[in-house]
């Protein structure tokens, strides 16, 4: 196990260190203390380390991960795991706006709640919030899957694509094109797994499914803005 | 026009012109406003409004055929251990593939690497094929992240983010359903055929504070070996470029408004954003004021067609130019051999803006497999590093005619203009006079 002190190291040779194993890989554990929210730490990743963090970060932690499991003991800024490619981002604590951002793969946890724009524009990732999202959560997400174990905020889904959507709690307004679908066999199926890599106890069958209809994909002469 | 059939007695309104009312027919017929490509078609302050001064007793010019002027620039130098030379100031502006055919795309980096200049991706990430044939490739990094991944983020040679466009600040990328094929849809994660209107908003960051740490973010993801540019749309081009240069860029690039664009909506072409004569002396008066200029290097872009839009652009303060448009004419987009099948879609050579249709006889802006096939990437790329070379050679031309030995010396002094308008806004005095609109005398 490798430990780096924040107070003594900067994000710089953090994320160099880390990066550096993509061409030597010797060392797969990593411990990183003293974060003091600090942007950009563990970005970048691209080997299958399991990073370790004690504290709360800043900015786009994690950001574009790919293979790594990422841990962050504590609060996450902006944009955690943003544009994540693959790997696994588990936040235990409350996570800020852009959770997730443009994922492309991979999964995101977040034990507490989110800020706005949950999975904003996410092209494939999953996302299994244990608490509540704010408003906007998957504006023009494209693909992947957002759990959300609490409630939504305002305009979930704005002109959503192809992200599907389970929600137990409340949700305030669905954004435009964003509807209630029904929950499936197959999306029982495909919620109870996604809850099980999350390691929650929730049941299924108590969210609800939303999804887009589809109705803004094409203009509409008469009708378009 | 073909006026031939008017009657001295029978007088046009100029507001409403014929164009004017066949749109107004147009938007009553179908109620969805015009889309189109291209760029502004109205008449705008140019650079055909500056004249150089040439060399004589006041100043002594360089021989044109015997005497160097070098038209290198390196792009980068403020933070990135590894900044892009270019033997050009002209680069590639970004174009994407979706927007243009693959084999449009690999002829721009065919053309660019002949002459050693760089080009850019655009909105829906990297191909192979550019990849490949492109030396010096710059990834665009916009608001959608279309194809967006660490991968081909490292295998650039620099990284544009792109806050706008000088076609349509303020408004996001679009790319209709026609073009939005099985391999466009998959690098872009869409639907096949889907109406695709990108966010015009990056959506993991607002405002320049965050864009200091998203600039940190993509230097740490990519060890900062790589430069990072700001692209901005011009509008308040002073204020835009100091926050850019604050947040960090390595370089700016200012698009004006006769930029062009693959499709968006006619009234955001031509009445948003200023020209690219009147961005340029804001973008290089931000950043000497910053004591930066020079430190920060400036790309231009917007309607620069010849040697002498280069030249001009340089004596005006930018460090390089990007083209767009003018490089897919060098491919043969509007080429009149095509003239008969513009017409069965509406349109003729010299006026097709349609890009968005994906009908491009020239099989440029087209998915269409066969269209696309009458582009020879080998002899595009050729015809582009032509092109380029003219441009060039003409900018030398002018630059030795002032007696510079680096297309970099030429400055607003070697200028005059020829309209007030025009002098207000590149800040050089009007032609026989030492007046500069705007400045004491």
């Amino acid at each position: 196990m490798q430990s780096i002190n924040l107070a003594e190291h900067s994000v710089r040779q953090l994320n160099q260190l880390l990066h550096d194993q993509y061409h030597h890989f010797d060392q797969p554990q990593w411990q990183v203390s003293a974060t003091s929210g600090q942007h950009n730490i563990a970005c970048g990743l691209n080997q299958k380390l399991e990073v370790n963090i004690d504290g709360h970060v800043g900015y786009f932690c994690a950001g574009m991960n790919q293979l790594a499991h990422v841990t962050v003991h504590g609060n996450a800024g902006q944009g955690v795991a943003e544009n994540m490619m693959s790997g696994t981002v588990h936040v235990k604590g409350d996570a800020s706006s852009a959770a997730g951002a443009t994922a492309h793969g991979g999964l995101l946890i977040i034990d507490g709640n989110t800020g706005a724009r949950c999975g904003i524009s996410m092209k494939g990732c999953d996302i299994v919030v244990k608490g509540n999202v704010g408003h906007m959560s998957c504006f023009m997400a494209q693909a992947g899957t957002l759990v959300v174990c609490g409630d939504a905020g305002e305009a979930l889904g704005d002109s959503l694509y192809e992200t599907v959507i389970y929600v137990k709690g409340k949700v305030q307004s669905l954004g435009a094109d964003c509807v209630e679908k029904p929950l499936t066999k197959k999306h029982l199926m495909q919620l109870k797994k996604l809850l099980k890599s999350a390691d929650t106890e929730e049941d299924p069958s108590q969210f609800k499914r939303y999804g887009s209809a589809r109705q803004l994909y094409n203009f509409k002469v008469d009708n378009a803005y | 026009m073909n006026n031939n059939h008017l009657q001295d007695n029978l007088r046009e309104s100029a507001t409403f012109d014929r164009p004017t009312m066949a749109e107004i027919r147009r938007a009553a017929e179908t109620g969805i406003y015009d889309i189109r490509g291209f760029g502004a078609k109205r008449k705008l302050p140019h650079f055909d409004d500056l004249l150089f001064l040439g060399a004589s007793m006041s100043r002594y010019p360089l021989e044109g055929y015997r005497e160097a002027c070098d038209t290198s620039v390196t792009l980068g130098t403020r933070f990135a251990k590894k900044p892009i030379v270019i033997d050009t100031p002209v680069t590639i502006a970004g174009m994407s593939f979706g927007a243009l055919s693959a084999n449009a795309k690999e002829a721009l980096g065919r053309g660019a690497s002949a002459v050693g200049t760089s080009t850019t991706t655009g909105d829906g990430g990297m191909t192979p094929e550019e990849r490949g044939q492109s030396d010096k490739l710059v990834y665009q990094y916009l608001p959608s992240r279309y194809g967006m991944n660490p991968d081909d983020l490292r295998k650039a040679d620099a990284i544009e983010i792109v806050l706008g466009q000088g076609a349509k600040p303020g408004g996001g990328g679009m790319l209709l359903g026609q073009k939005i094929t099985d391999r466009v849809a998959g690098m872009r994660t869409l639907p096949k055929g889907v109406d695709q209107r990108s966010a015009c908003r990056h959506p993991d960051w607002t405002g320049p504070d965050d864009l200091t740490i998203k600039i940190q973010e993509l230097r740490e993801i990519t060890d900062w070996q790589i430069p990072i540019y700001i692209k901005i749309g011009a509008t308040r081009t002073y204020y835009d470029v100091k926050l850019a240069v604050k947040a960090g860029a390595d370089v700016v690039v200012v698009d004006g408004m006769q930029g062009g664009t693959a499709a968006t909506q006619e009234v955001f072409i031509e009445h948003v954003g200023i020209p690219t004569l009147a961005a340029i002396p804001q973008a290089v008066q931000a950043l000497q004021d910053m004591g930066m200029h020079r430190k920060v290097q400036l790309i231009v872009s917007g309607g620069i067609r010849n040697g002498a839009d280069v030249a001009k652009c340089m004596a005006l303060g930018a460090d390089a130019v990007a083209i767009g448009t003018a490089a897919l004419v060098a491919l043969g987009c509007n080429d009149p051999k095509y003239d008969d099948e513009f017409k069965q879609i509406g349109s003729a050579a010299g006026f097709y803006d349609d890009y968005h249709e994906g009908k491009d006889p020239a099989g440029i802006s087209t998915q269409d497999p066969q269209l696309a096939q009458r582009l020879n990437p080998v002899d595009g790329g050729r015809k582009l590093a032509n092109y380029i070379r003219v441009l060039t050679l003409e900018a030398q031309t002018l630059a030795r005619a002032c007696g510079k030995s680096n297309l970099n010396n030429l400055e607003p002094e070697d200028m005059v203009a020829l309209t007030v308008e025009s002098a207000a806004m590149a800040k050089v005095p009007l032609v026989g006079t030492n007046w500069i609109p705007g400045q004491a005398f």
